[in-house]
């Protein structure tokens, strides 16, 4: 039954990988890349945690806490330079 | 244990690959919101569901088919990680997506954020004005 579940999960995951690298590719500004770059590592999160639970291993635990780290990095440090940049135009 | 380990197996596994689906769901259901969703604040509504129900749903199938008791804190430790900085994040990419104006005004119910911001717009130019009248 293990085996139907991955097979089921990764089409299901690629998916939606596919669907987040053509926001990325497309989105209009860069919030928008920011927040799908975002929706792409929750995805590889998922995968991480499946292929914990499938084969019955903890060995990505680790890596699952360090991938939240750097999105959340990521997404904090990007909205603020967003915001700087277009604030400056209006100060000067 | 309790009546048949075998029958008990089966509903263990069926259960966590119930979860499993439904968590992989949660990943498609977001991507199809990024592309189909018009804005960035309704896009940032889909962005959250992997993130949080998604996550939980895939922990616990881990925490099922590992059939031990010590290792549920642990994922309760991960969870609730994600659970204090997605809060965050998300609301700094939506402050910064309103202050650059990236949302279709006519899409929204209710701004409660408007009237803060012109308030500390008029706060900000009456103290540029009277900077502006001090002689230096």
């Amino acid at each position: 039954m293990m085996e139907i579940v991955l097979a089921v999960t990764a089409v299901i995951l690629s998916l939606a990988a596919a669907g987040a690298i053509i926001r990325i590719a497309r989105g209009p500004s860069l919030l928008d890349r920011v927040l799908a770059s975002d929706v792409l590592l929750a995805i590889i999160g998922a995968a991480l945690c499946i292929d914990m639970a499938v084969n019955r291993h903890l060995n990505n635990l680790m890596l699952l806490v360090a991938l939240s780290i750097i999105g959340f990095i990521g997404s904090v440090t990007v909205a603020r330079f967003v915001a700087d940049r277009r604030e400056q135009p209006n100060e000067s | 244990m309790s009546p048949e380990p075998a029958v008990l197996d089966i509903v263990i596994d069926s259960v966590s690959a119930v979860f499993m689906i439904v968590g992989a769901l949660m990943s498609l259901a977001a991507a199809m919101g990024l592309l189909r969703f018009p804005d960035l604040l309704s896009r940032m509504h889909a962005a959250t569901k992997p993130q949080v129900l998604g996550l939980f749903l895939l922990l616990a199938s881990i925490g099922l088919q590992l059939r031990t008791w010590w290792v549920w804190p642990v994922l309760l430790v991960a969870w609730i990680f994600q659970l204090l900085t997605v809060p965050v994040s998300a609301h700094m990419v939506g402050r910064a997506g309103y202050r650059t104006k990236h949302l279709h005004r006519e899409l929204l119910s209710s701004d409660e954020l408007e009237a803060v911001v012109q308030k500390a717009a008029a706060k900000a130019s009456r103290e540029d004005a009277s900077d502006d009248g001090r002689p230096d």
